[in-house]
């Protein structure tokens, strides 16, 4: 019976070829049979995870909190120099030009991407702003969140960093940033279940040297990860109480 | 250098300690998108501070940690406020709240604060405190509660 591999669905739609190709790479590697199922929501994914269906999964912070701590699930690895950071844009002629200006009433675009929303919308508290007094409307990709805001259809937007800076030219230089958080502590997180545990140990090790095999240079390419770096059981603790800081 | 004034106060601890403190009457604004991050031992001894910390405190990472987490504490804040954040804390319950806190150069800076106990395999080992950008509508309420809180003589902090 192959174990099951899954990724958040907030990865970029650019590269789910990598994780496929991570998936082929891990199976050689690793000498077991591995499937790899794509989820297009959070819910779909968090469901199969607690029927038991997922013994290795690209979890992004908030999910890691209940993987490990209700789960049993133990982090093995973070990709290199990459944090989750959010960012809150407005339309490029908006009259707000801090997180302070904008009212109650305003129409907020965002995503189900949960560490992204939890993260705008503290830094959308400053202003008295919260799920109470706001319009809130979710998108299925932070494409449509910058669309949504040059049509005039939302008042501001919350992204993913990355993606943020990922758009082109054209849409961003239709945009402006308010403000982008700088947390520096919150990133995903590569987590092995209780079936896949006793390789916890290989797959770090191997995850540690992927940028120097050639193959694994390539796939990582592929995910737009530069390499992993190692997880220990306290980082991953103190990750999570700093997620369990910012949920209500 | 900033043009306020300051005043020396002398700062009681609940333990009995007491310190001299310069105080000035000049905020230091909350930056926008950053989270303060300490953590303490079950004593609320500091065993971790991040940049942010360092930056906003005005004190060096090597005298924030080691010291106790009330080395923060502005002579303004209700003894009453603690007291009730590490009775949460202990009953193993999170806290939240605004906090007034004293920089090292005597100047204040607002934050709404979250702590949570760390929990290890059953057992605590220290807690975790996250600061981030308070409304202002939210500190002038803070203001008038703790400055109620104070005239009814709880002096100490």
């Amino acid at each position: 019976m192959p174990f099951n591999f899954t990724v958040s669905p907030d990865f970029g739609p650019d590269h789910v070829s990598g994780w496929f190709y991570f998936n082929t790479w891990l199976q050689r590697q690793l000498g077991v049979d591995i499937h790899l199922e794509l989820y297009d929501g959070f819910e779909q994914q968090r469901a199969d995870i607690r029927a038991g269906k997922v013994d290795l999964i690209y979890a992004n912070p908030y999910d890691a909190s209940m993987l490990v701590r209700e789960l049993g699930f133990q982090a093995v690895a973070r990709p290199a120099a990459r944090r989750d950071e959010a960012v809150i844009a407005v339309p490029a002629d908006s009259a707000a030009s801090c997180v302070e200006d904008l009212v109650p009433g305003m129409r907020l675009a965002t995503t189900a991407d949960p560490d992204v929303h939890t993260i705008g919308m503290i830094m959308l508290e400053s202003a008295d702003l919260d799920k109470t007094n706001i319009e809130q409307r979710e998108y299925e990709s932070y494409v449509l969140i910058a669309k949504a805001l040059i049509r005039g259809e939302a008042d501001a937007g919350f992204f993913l960093k990355q993606s943020y800076d990922e758009l082109s030219e054209l849409i961003r230089g239709r945009l402006r940033s308010l403000v982008s958080s700088q947390i520096g502590v919150v990133h995903h997180a590569l987590l092995v279940g209780p079936r896949l545990a006793g390789r916890a140990g290989d797959l770090a090790d191997l995850l540690m040297t992927m940028q120097d095999d050639p193959k694994g240079g390539y796939v990582l390419e592929s995910m737009d990860i530069r390499g992993w770096e190692r997880m220990s059981v306290e980082q991953t603790e103190f990750m999570i109480d700093l997620i369990d800081t910012l949920v209500d | 250098m900033s043009q306020h004034a300051s005043r020396e106060v002398l700062i009681r601890y609940m333990d009995g300690r007491e310190r001299t403190a310069i105080v000035r009457e000049d905020e230091v604004p909350y930056p926008d998108g950053k989270l303060i991050v300490s953590r303490t031992d079950p004593n609320g001894i500091i065993t971790h501070a991040n940049q942010a910390f360092v930056d906003m405190s005005g004190y060096r990472r090597d005298e924030l940690i080691g010291a106790n987490h009330n080395i923060l504490r502005h002579p303004d804040m209700p003894a009453a406020a603690f007291q009730g954040l590490w009775e949460t804390i202990q009953n193993g319950a999170k806290w939240q709240g605004y906090v007034k806190n004293l920089c090292k150069d005597g100047r204040y800076y607002w934050v709404k604060a979250t702590v949570i106990p760390n929990i290890r395999q059953g057992r605590l080992v220290g807690y975790t405190s996250v600061r981030r950008k308070p409304s202002r509508s939210r500190i002038r309420e803070a203001e008038a509660l703790y400055a109620g809180m104070m005239k009814e003589g709880r002096h100490a902090v």
